[in-house]
């Protein structure tokens, strides 16, 4: 029983702090694409290891296993990359001067979400001008 | 011992959501907000889970799953609204 106890508070304090960590990186890192690593990772860690406190509390307490949480930190952990990944997309589209900043690569562009998409140069516009002429 | 963990989480966790609010209201750039407001929503969920936790209720589990689903498809038709002047293309 201590045990348990020990354990779910030590989640409970991590998970507290990792928190605070995320959002102090909000805050203190100088621009967005930096500011992006801190909450996006840190408080997937300190929402996640407060979901397991609670998971381990009901145990303790009410003796059965909920699955609520499991359904949070399942739909946490899918969305979270794609939230990081859409504002960043976002900002490199609204900002046109990190352009010249990029490395060299391969393609035209630094980063493939600059160039268009595959196929669409020559396919769409051939199969666009018939839908048009449709309508 | 649960308590006191959970008074010190319920603090972080209010120390971190007045933190994002600062960057809410600061943010040079749009995406800086909607970066912030996305924070919020997480923090958000993890304050309801330690509300049930603390009254000993699963009433909360609903209000904390409506917080995220929102939360994610709030933040994603911004972008979307940003990126392409529409939500729905």
């Amino acid at each position: 029983m201590i045990v348990a106890e020990i354990v779910i508070s030590l989640l409970l304090v991590i998970g507290g702090l990792f928190a605070l960590v995320g959002s102090y990186g909000l805050i203190k890192l100088p621009d967005l694409m930096s500011r992006l690593h801190a909450p996006t990772k840190a408080t997937t860690v300190g929402v996640g290891s407060c979901l397991l406190a609670s998971i381990g509390y009901f145990m303790l307490t009410e003796q059965r296993v909920s699955v609520h949480e499991l359904i949070i930190t399942l739909f946490l952990f899918l969305t979270a990359p794609i939230t990081a990944s859409m504002v960043a997309k976002t900002f490199l589209h609204r900002n046109d001067r990190v352009k010249g900043d990029l490395p060299p690569t391969n393609g035209e562009t630094g980063w493939a979400t600059y160039d268009p998409a595959p196929g669409l140069k020559d396919a769409d516009a051939g199969a666009r001008k018939p839908r048009d002429a449709s309508v | 011992m649960i308590d006191y963990a959970l008074l010190f989480a319920m603090g972080c966790l209010s120390l971190a959501l007045v933190m994002n609010l600062w960057r809410l209201l600061r943010g040079p750039l749009l995406t800086d907000r909607i970066l912030a407001l996305d924070t919020m929503a997480i923090n958000a969920i993890a304050l309801i889970v330690l509300a049930g936790i603390r009254w000993s209720s699963t009433l909360y589990f609903e209000a904390a799953l409506l917080f995220a689903m929102v939360g994610f498809v709030s933040t994603v038709a911004y972008c979307r609204f940003l990126m392409r002047g529409d939500v729905i293309e």
